[in-house]
């Protein structure tokens, strides 16, 4: 069985399935509970100095599939609503029960060195692993000049990373905010502040859905709602291409990444782990089924290294970076065209209708004299788009067949039509 | 889709509660929640080959989408404006042979969509919401249309005509509205009065008057009927109105032929189903101890079920051909014999045996020899105390001199005219597709379209 050991930032973890800081890390019990059920470490919810926040009541809203699955949910909970000491108090105790086990120390604060410093001096005391830099929550804190206010601007990111890491010895994560134009501007920033590792993303701002009976946002709190921080499954594609683009950046590529966004079973930590992340962090998924999930996250995981080969994550990590690339790297005369098996095809006519409404009218539809149905791909006009094989309902019922045509791999900048090209 | 337990004890009489149950829905409708599960899983399909399938053809895609997105009255809607009786075709409607057969998850090796349970969904949701009528009358024309029958295809014809601004007076032989769906199917699939209702639902768009008790008589024949009755003539409503739509359905039934089919206990099956509809108290029916159904379509599995269902010891449905020859269907078939009914195959009714009251049947085992049905010369007898004859039911022609004929049903032009100029008619009457509600609805919806442009083009 492969062994799912992990080290980040220095940190050896059992499995590289931590708890990101949210509302399951909140206290004692909740922390225990994960910790029985297989999880190799937590992120403590985010602390702050005292006295502590108050929570207003109503504080998620969902986003759902027909099929009443959830894939996103938005949160407007700000960080840890209890006294610093009680939540010190209980991490030096579960440090104390649980010692194979990882705790990270989350904080935030305003962007003032000696606020910043005190606060980080005395989490780090209670004996966590290591430090994270919540600048990334975008709501609530950011109006208090907090989380994403402080993310959002690479400068701060750095003061607020090398502030830190002048006062404590244990690794320090900054945690950076998807709410921005480019990632890597703060991802660079946090790099030279000293990070020992980014975690990301933080959620992503949003408003989940409307309440059309209140006409207000959800979720909703006595008639209005307000902006808040969305996670879960829905935001999986942003993280994946942020830590992909840190992972394949020059001057990031060893930049060590704690990845956070969507990870719901062990096929998408492989996808994270796939670009580059030397470790993974999981909430919403936890919040949706309990602690519980983690059992198939390490089983799975594990079970497809074996069948892969890979003996450890480092020997997969990071193994679809170098596929990772800009547009203009692409091969433009790779062609591949649909192909749609009769065995299989159930004749729902969903692949022709989206193609010939929407795409390049290359699937034929025909009714034979006993009623049966048939969609022919037709080569010359089919682009390889791949939208009849995403809307296909069974599946392997199309395929995507690349065409061999002996054409050598030749770039947009290579590329004959390119007028850039061509003015050379 | 779940049977409910036939309760029935050898050779005792159920109680009343036992028989209550079993004449409660055959299928508990669904609930919020099934039905949005259910919807998820249509496929919404792109020239869904379930709507060809559908007599009416009912966009059921669409309808499946509006229950997915919560917008059922949407939903209703959309099915009843291709069909206004779709309360009662997803209650009776044979969907294992129309719709769900060709449902193409049926390929995928799962089972179809429940079409009709959700359609129930859909309409079910809109009447009890007893709202204005869904649709809105045209203009009116100032012209008149009789209709004869209040049963599917009449009630179709009468609603889509008066939304189409004409006027309407329909002629009904029997005390109440809905015909078969009233008097003919069975009663664990109306319960709750729903045939009155969805009638009633349906006259809800104006411009539609009912008259009862109003038998339709030959020209020169003398008048027939109960004392109740009038009679109306064929001429009478010429005369009166721009348009007659004739929809009397089938009206008498096929006899045995068979010495002693007089006898107390024979009943036709058709009788036995509208007794059962019309009882107020189920357990007030009168069912023997041993009862056999003679026929293979789904009439005749509606009374054995029902008969069962009522407390029978001993069903038997005894039919003269092998089981692939029986014109219900399958899903029937084995309601059927969920409920304990034994069912007899290869056996032909050879003789009726009792005094003054059947006491038992004779029947031969039959084979097929050359193609041919032939007797085997082995004989055997059954105990019977009722007999249900199920073996078909034909159009009474008594009332329709003058109008051409062939197969004993009125034969009609593509625009549904008969061969008298200004008659049209549709439903089991006539030769178009199955005598299924659902076909009689759309012959009803076909024949309105065709008297608007006939009346126009006068």
């Amino acid at each position: 069985m492969a062994d799912l050991k992990c080290t980040i930032a220095g940190i050896e973890s059992i499995n590289p399935f931590w708890l990101a800081s949210a509302p399951p890390t909140d206290k004692y019990i909740n922390v225990v509970r994960a910790f029985e059920a297989g999880w190799g470490g937590v992120v403590w919810k985010t602390l702050g100095e005292d006295p502590p926040v108050v929570n207003v009541s109503s504080r998620y809203g969902a986003h759902k599939t027909g099929n009443r699955d959830i894939i996103g949910i938005n949160n407007i909970e700000l960080i840890s609503d209890r006294p610093l000491e009680t939540n010190l108090a209980e991490i030096r105790q579960i440090r104390k029960e649980w010692p194979d086990r990882i705790i990270i120390g989350s904080m935030m604060a305003v962007i003032e060195e000696k606020v910043w410093k005190d606060l980080a001096v005395k989490i780090a005391a209670s004996g966590v692993h290591g430090i994270e830099l919540n600048l990334g929550c975008p709501h609530g804190m950011c109006e208090r000049g907090m989380g994403s206010a402080i993310g959002q601007v690479p400068e701060m990111v750095e003061k607020v990373t090398r502030w830190v890491k002048e006062v404590v010895d244990v690794p320090v994560f900054t945690k950076l905010t998807p709410n921005i134009t480019n990632i890597l501007w703060s991802a660079e920033a946090a790099q030279a502040g000293g990070a020992d590792a980014v975690s990301l993303i933080n959620t992503v701002n949003s408003i989940v859905s409307v309440d059309l009976d209140q006409m207000a946002p959800n979720p909703v709190v006595d008639g209005k709602g307000s902006h808040g921080g969305y996670c879960g499954l829905a935001v999986k594609p942003i993280a994946l291409n942020m830590v992909a683009e840190i992972s394949r950046n020059d001057e990031t590529r060893d930049l060590e990444i704690s990845a956070i966004g969507g990870i719901e079973t062990w096929r998408d930590a492989a996808e994270f782990i796939a670009l580059g992340a030397e470790g993974l962090q999981v909430c919403t998924a936890a919040m949706i089924y309990g602690f519980r999930i983690v059992d198939d996250m390490i089983a799975g995981l594990s079970g497809w290294m074996d069948e892969k080969g890979y003996k450890s994550i480092s020997e997969s990590c990071g193994m679809a970076v170098p596929n990772t690339v800009d547009w203009n790297a692409l091969n433009m005369n790779f062609d591949t065209k649909a192909f749609i098996d009769p065995e299989s095809c159930i004749e729902c006519g969903r692949c022709h209708i989206a193609c010939e409404d929407t795409a390049h009218q290359a699937i034929e539809f025909a009714v034979a004299e006993d009623g049966s149905r048939s969609f022919t791909v037709v080569d010359e006009e089919c682009v390889g788009c791949n939208l009849c094989f995403h809307v296909c309902p069974v599946p392997d019922c199309i395929e995507m067949r690349p065409v061999e045509n002996d054409k050598p791999y030749v770039t947009w900048p290579e590329h004959p039509l390119n007028a850039m090209k061509a003015a050379e | 889709m779940s049977l409910k337990p036939c309760n029935a004890v050898n050779g005792v009489s159920l109680p009343k509660e036992a028989i209550d149950s079993n004449f409660s829905d055959l299928h508990d409708p669904l609930s919020a929640l099934q039905a949005k599960g259910e919807a998820d899983r249509c496929l919404y399909c792109y020239d869904a080959p379930c709507i060809q399938a559908c007599p009416t053809s009912i966009d059921i895609p669409t309808f499946i989408h509006q229950i997915r997105t919560g917008n059922i009255e949407g939903s209703a809607k959309t099915i009843l404006s291709a069909n206004i009786m779709g309360g009662t075709c997803a209650r009776a409607c044979p969907t294992e042979v129309l719709c769900e057969q060709a449902c193409v998850l049926n390929a995928s090796e799962e089972q179809p969509v429940e079409i009709g349970a959700l359609q129930r969904t859909a309409v079910d949701h809109l009447m009890a919401a007893h709202g204005p009528h869904p649709f809105k009358r045209a203009a009116e024309t100032g012209k008149r249309i009789a209709v004869v029958g209040a049963g599917p295809a009449g009630l179709s014809c009468a609603h889509r005509a008066a939304m189409l601004g004409h006027n309407v007076t329909i002629y009904e032989a029997k005390a109440k509205p809905g015909g078969l769906n009233e008097y003919g199917l069975a009663a664990y699939k109306m319960v709750d009065d729903f045939a009155q209702k969805e009638v009633a639902f349906l006259l809800g768009i104006g411009g539609i008057e009912i008259k009862y008790h109003q038998r339709l008589r030959c020209a020169q024949g003398a008048p027939q009927g109960d004392a109740q009755e009038d009679t109306v003539s064929l001429d009478e409503l010429r005369d009166t109105f721009d348009v007659v739509y004739i929809g009397v359905g089938l009206g008498s039934t096929n006899a045995l032929q068979l010495e002693g089919e007089d006898k107390d206990g024979i009943l036709d099956a058709v009788d036995f189903i509208e007794d059962l509809r019309q009882a107020s108290e189920k357990s007030s029916i009168v069912v023997g101890d041993d009862v056999i159904v003679i026929g293979a379509g789904n009439t005749a599995i509606d009374a054995a079920v029902q008969a069962k269902r009522l407390g029978a010891n001993t069903v038997t449905l005894v039919y003269r051909r092998g089981e692939e020859n029986m014109s219900a269907t399958d899903w029937e078939v084995n309601l059927a014999r969920t409920n304990g009914v034994n069912i007899r195959l290869w056996s032909a009714p050879t003789a009726i045996k009792g005094n003054g009251r059947v006491e038992a049947m004779s029947f031969e085992s039959m084979t097929v020899s050359d193609g041919k049905l032939i007797g085997s010369g082995k004989s055997f007898d059954l105990p019977a105390d009722m007999v249900l004859k199920a073996i078909g039911q034909k159009l009474d022609a008594s009332m329709l001199d003058g109008f051409e004929m062939s197969g004993g049903k009125i034969t009609v032009g593509d625009n549904f005219e008969t061969s008298i100029a200004g008659v049209f008619a549709g439903g089991d009457c006539i030769k178009s597709g199955d005598d299924l509600t659902v076909q009689a609805v759309e012959d009803g919806k076909q024949a309105a379209h065709a008297i608007d442009a006939y009346l126009a083009a006068k």
